[in-house]
């Protein structure tokens, strides 16, 4: 044990150097791009292996549990020391910060060929490589200076890569919306640690954990709303999204599946960290705010992303919908704490968490697909897209598969987590009497809702994209994406199929986590028939095997084999043109474009989306034979709008008066300066 | 086990040999109710044979996708199906899944076909499309939050438990919250088979279809899979309908007495609901599509009220 215990410590520390090399490597082979690109991607993958193969180790052997935080570096100025700690929770987000890391550095040595020539390539490595360092890092630290640190790294890395391509105005207005929303959250989180470091009087994670006893209410209650703006800024709960559909999008492909799968889910950590480990038993009107916002960050995310044709960005507001399944989760977990229920609250936190990481595994692997869809077309439009799966084969299946189990239709990871979801939300009905239990069919109804509207949005996505004809020159010379692309997004593909399938055997690397959090070890009540079935709590309650679906479902594909011997072994088939209503052939104008797809629900959510439209005709005899048609049509950004601009109108009204204290006088400055040494005298008089 | 493996058999044959009956039966009796003498109730079985035997045209367009799909349809359908209560109070596939896997089956099916509606490039497939996933979507909260409420009072999502906890002592017909569940998934039923207020079975005008907008290009084999799993699912959600709010007379044991006693009830369940079909077919016209969520939303108020009227009427 203790051998393998050693090795886990050492791989885990290996990974931290291997990203530390490459973001140097990076930066001292500017000039070479080829080697930079093998040298630092390369470093990237070898340590992200190295990672979740330490993390795994330590949550599969239960060495987490036991594990102590330790220097990462000496220290040099007092409090700021780099303490690290590999916990049960570290651990768990650190599987899916190195799994996705794995997969995007394999793919991202093939992808950055797009850029040789016009962007520096060792810059880009460097970069990636300091950002999974920072991220990997907001998991393990074990102090609140440490943590605030690789916060801010990751933020910055973040905010360079997002600019990277920073010639765009679109670009550069995106990198300094996030900018901003991202140090509007750090500012949060400090005043919140300040806060604990009050109460417990170090900064130290070990010594907040018993801070909670202490406080007062209303300081838990402020600790708690700090926290909740703090970390879902980064998370991107409604209303604090409006960075990430601008900023997810700009960035580099790879760099977008990272920001989608890995970056904001560091709010998710943070989440878990302070209102499970920190705070203490929290009352109920935490869950509930908890809950109500996941409910509608998902449905708000998932008709936001309906409206979208540019893929990237619907891909982004499909994280705000997938951030909100996973805080209904969390949300549901914290009302069971409160209701005394560890069992449920186990429960809760499993859908939550493992939904965590299945969205990591297809929102990246969707994000991949839609970069190698943009480095073969050079277009994010969908309305130029079409026919990609005769041309791009490989990825269309890969894309394909990503899009079922995101919308949570069996047999893939999507619908395993939404599925322990549902269930603990139907027993929390049973389980409690107030009346905040309507809540849990409610969202688990509007659960549904996300779900189905995901699924037309994926039918939108893939169908726009991938089938019938291609709408542009661009996707009729498509080409497959190259090798290490493709081995990327398998790597992805597989872990979808593997995390749909066997659920049961990733549940048994929860069991530390549950037992840190909630005091409970589930494993052993979730599966049933040798980890076969996956069951809630209770068999009674109802079970799912999703590889026993997949078993069946083979063996009924006898009846249309025999029936084929029996009837239809003689029959042709004509391969022929679809029929055009008698017109001269198909052009691709004439299918369905992906404005047309989703009109039908723009018609019926037009009281949130208001939408405009303008049309412009010019014609010689009659209106219905016109020359050229001009057709605009967008929603409202009704966040952005009602909320956003007013505030930014009232900050620079207000700089507007400051303006004139600030005349350009160093007397007036002067007397500035004295009366506030005087103000500030008689204060500490 | 055994008895398991024959169970499903049992099931899978009834469920394949009835579905077309039940098309069959709503199409005659319609014709009836309209003064027309209509098709035999057998034809949706000669339709079949006649279209397995066809050769077939793919578009040149089309891809994998186009074909794979009536196969994933039907497959979807069939395993739905088997995760119901039929004949006695345990459905062979109970333990692989229940409501929200059956849920979860025939919108997997769906998703496959709102696909294969656009993967021929015409216009009307694409239609088709866009509809069926709108109109699906709005009435998803619906269906399940009137699964719901019948799972709560049963405290299981397991369809065979939930027959059997209805029928056992708990049993209340006149239970409020139950009956507007069941009004919200009759309304659902309506619209996930394509019934008349919500699109047209008989008809092929382009302005008005829904379903078979996107099942146009179909042809041959293909086009036999594709109408008898849209009959096989027509036929699930009744036999969920039917069977979760009057569990009546299902075969408690393996006694081929009880077998024939459940088979006898559970056609005549079927017979009345259908008629139940075809009365609202007949007497109410097509909704405008715009005017189909306003529906669908009444259907959701429904099972949203018959939840609350559990908070209410039962506090535990």
């Amino acid at each position: 044990m203790q051998i393998v215990d050693n090795l886990s410590a050492a791989l885990l520390n290996l990974s931290l150097l291997g990203y530390g090399i490459g973001a140097v490597a990076g930066l001292l082979f500017l000039r070479a791009r080829r080697f930079a690109n093998l040298f630092t991607f390369g470093c990237a993958s070898l340590a992200a292996l190295c990672g979740v193969v330490s993390c795994v180790v330590s949550l599969a052997t239960g060495a987490a549990a036991a594990n102590q935080s330790f220097e990462l570096l000496p220290s040099l100025i007092p409090y700021l020391r780099f303490t690290a700690r590999l916990d049960p929770l570290g651990a768990f987000f650190g599987v899916v910060v190195s799994l996705l890391a794995l997969a995007l550095s394999i793919y991202s040595l093939g992808y950055a060929h797009g850029f040789f020539g016009r962007k520096n390539v060792g810059v880009l490595g460097a970069l990636f490589n300091m950002l999974l360092l920072a991220t990997t890092l907001v998991c393990l630290a074990d102090n609140a200076f440490f943590f605030l640190i690789a916060w801010e790294v990751m933020a910055l890395t973040a905010f360079c890569l997002v600019s990277f391509e920073h010639e765009d105005t679109e670009t550069r207005k995106a990198g300094v919306l996030y900018f901003v929303m991202s140090h509007i959250g750090t500012g949060c989180l400090i005043v919140a640690f300040l806060l604990l470091f009050q109460a417990s009087g170090d900064y130290g994670f070990g010594s907040f954990h018993s801070a909670a006893a202490t406080m007062s209410a209303g300081e838990r209650n402020l600790t708690f709303i700090l926290f909740l703006i703090g970390f879902g800024v980064k998370a991107g709960i409604v209303p604090l999204h409006i960075w990430l559909p601008a900023a997810h999008p700009v960035a580099p492909s790879n760099v977008s599946a990272l920001m989608s799968g890995v970056l904001i889910k560091t709010g998710i950590y943070g989440m878990t960290r302070v209102f499970f480990d920190f705070l203490g038993t929290p009352p109920m009107w935490w869950g509930v705010t908890v809950l109500a916002i996941g409910t509608v960050s998902a449905v708000l995310g998932v008709l936001y992303a309906l409206m979208e044709h540019d893929l990237k960005r619907l891909l982004a507001y499909h994280s705000i919908e997938n951030i909100g399944i996973i805080l209904m989760g969390l949300g549901a977990a914290l009302m069971f704490l409160n209701t005394q229920h560890p069992l449920l609250a186990g429960l809760a936190l499993i859908a939550g968490l493992f939904h965590t990481l299945n969205h990591a595994v297809f929102k990246g692997l969707l994000f991949l697909g839609a970069g190698a869809v943009l480095h073969a077309t050079h277009t994010r439009n969908m309305e130029e897209l079409g026919g990609l799966i005769k041309r791009m084969p490989a990825t269309a299946l890969f894309f394909l598969i990503g899009a079922v189990a995101i919308s949570a239709l069996p047999p893939l990871n999507g619908f395993v987590s939404e599925w322990l979801t549902y269930q603990s939300m139907l027993q929390g009905f049973n389980a409690t009497t107030s009346l905040a239990r309507l809540m849990f069919p409610l969202s688990g109804a509007l659960l549904a809702l996300t779900g189905a509207l995901a699924a037309a949005c994926f039918v939108k996505a893939f169908g726009i994209t991938f089938l019938a004809q291609p709408r542009s020159d661009h996707a009729r010379q498509a080409c497959e994406a190259s090798p290490t692309m493709l081995v990327g997004m398998g790597l992805l593909t597989a872990a979808c199929i593997f995390l749909g399938l066997f659920p049961t055997t990733f549940l048994t690397l929860l069991d530390p986590l549950t037992h840190q959090l909630a005091g409970v070890e589930l494993s052993r009540q979730l599966t049933t028939a040798n980890g076969l079935v996956l069951g809630g709590l209770d068999p009674q309650a109802g079970t799912v095997s999703t590889l026993g679906i997949v078993l069946i479902a083979t063996c009924m594909l006898v009846i249309p084999l025999a029936l084929w011997l029996a009837l239809g072994r003689r029959c042709a088939t004509r391969i022929g043109p679809t029929w055009d209503c008698g017109l001269q052939g198909l052009t691709p104008q004439m299918q369905y474009s992906a404005t047309g797809f989703s009109k039908p629900l723009r018609m019926i959510f037009r009281g949130l989306f208001r939408p405009h439209r303008a049309v412009q005709t010019e014609y010689e005899f009659s209106r219905y034979f016109a020359r050229t048609i001009r057709f605009e049509s967008h929603v409202e950004e009704t966040f952005e709008k009602r909320l956003y601009r007013p505030i930014q109108r009232t900050i620079q009204r207000l700089s507007h008066r400051m303006r004139a204290m600030q005349a350009g006088s160093l007397q007036a400055y002067l007397i500035y300066i004295f009366l506030t040494l005087v103000l500030l005298l008689l204060f500490a008089l | 086990m055994k008895l398991d493996i024959i169970g499903l058999l049992v099931q899978t044959a009834l469920l394949l040999l009835l579905a077309p009956l039940v098309t069959g039966l709503i199409r005659n009796w319609k014709a009836k109710l309209q003064n027309r003498r209509g098709p035999r109730v057998w034809q949706p079985y000669f339709d079949l044979v006649k279209c397995l035997r066809k050769d077939m045209v793919i578009s040149e367009h089309a891809s994998w996708i186009f074909s794979a799909t009536p196969y994933v349809l039907f497959t979807t359908a069939v395993l739905a199906g088997l995760m119901v209560p039929m004949l006695n109070t345990h459905a062979p596939l109970s333990l692989f899944g229940g409501a929200l896997a059956l849920v979860g089956l025939l919108a997997l099916g769906r998703f496959f076909l709102a696909l294969a509606g656009l993967d021929p490039a015409s216009a009307f497939g694409g239609m088709g499309s866009s509809r069926e996933m709108t109109l699906s979507a709005i009435a998803e909260p619906a269906l399940m939050l009137s699964i719901f409420t019948v799972a709560i009072t049963a405290g299981s999502t397991n369809l065979s438990h939930i027959v059997q906890s209805v029928e056992g002592t708990t049993w209340k017909l006149l239970n409020p919250a139950h009956g507007l569940a069941l009004a919200a998934l009759f309304i659902v039923l309506l619209a996930e088979t394509g019934r008349i207020p919500v699109d047209n079975p008989a008809t092929h005008l382009e302005l008005t279809m829904i379903h078979e907008a996107m099942v146009l290009e179909f042809s041959g084999r293909h086009l036999a899979f594709i109408e008898w799993s849209a009959s096989l699912k027509q036929l699930v959600l009744m036999t969920l309908l039917v069977n979760i709010f009057f569990p009546i007379g299902l075969a408690l044991e393996w006694s081929p007495a009880a077998l024939a006693i459940a088979l006898a009830v559970f056609v005549l369940k079927l017979l009345l609901l259908s008629a139940a079909v075809v009365l609202v077919e007949t007497t109410n016209a097509k909704l405008r599509l715009f005017r189909v969520p306003d529906l669908l939303s009444a259907a959701f108020v429904l099972a949203a009220l018959a939840l609350l009227s559990m908070f209410v009427f039962k506090p535990s």
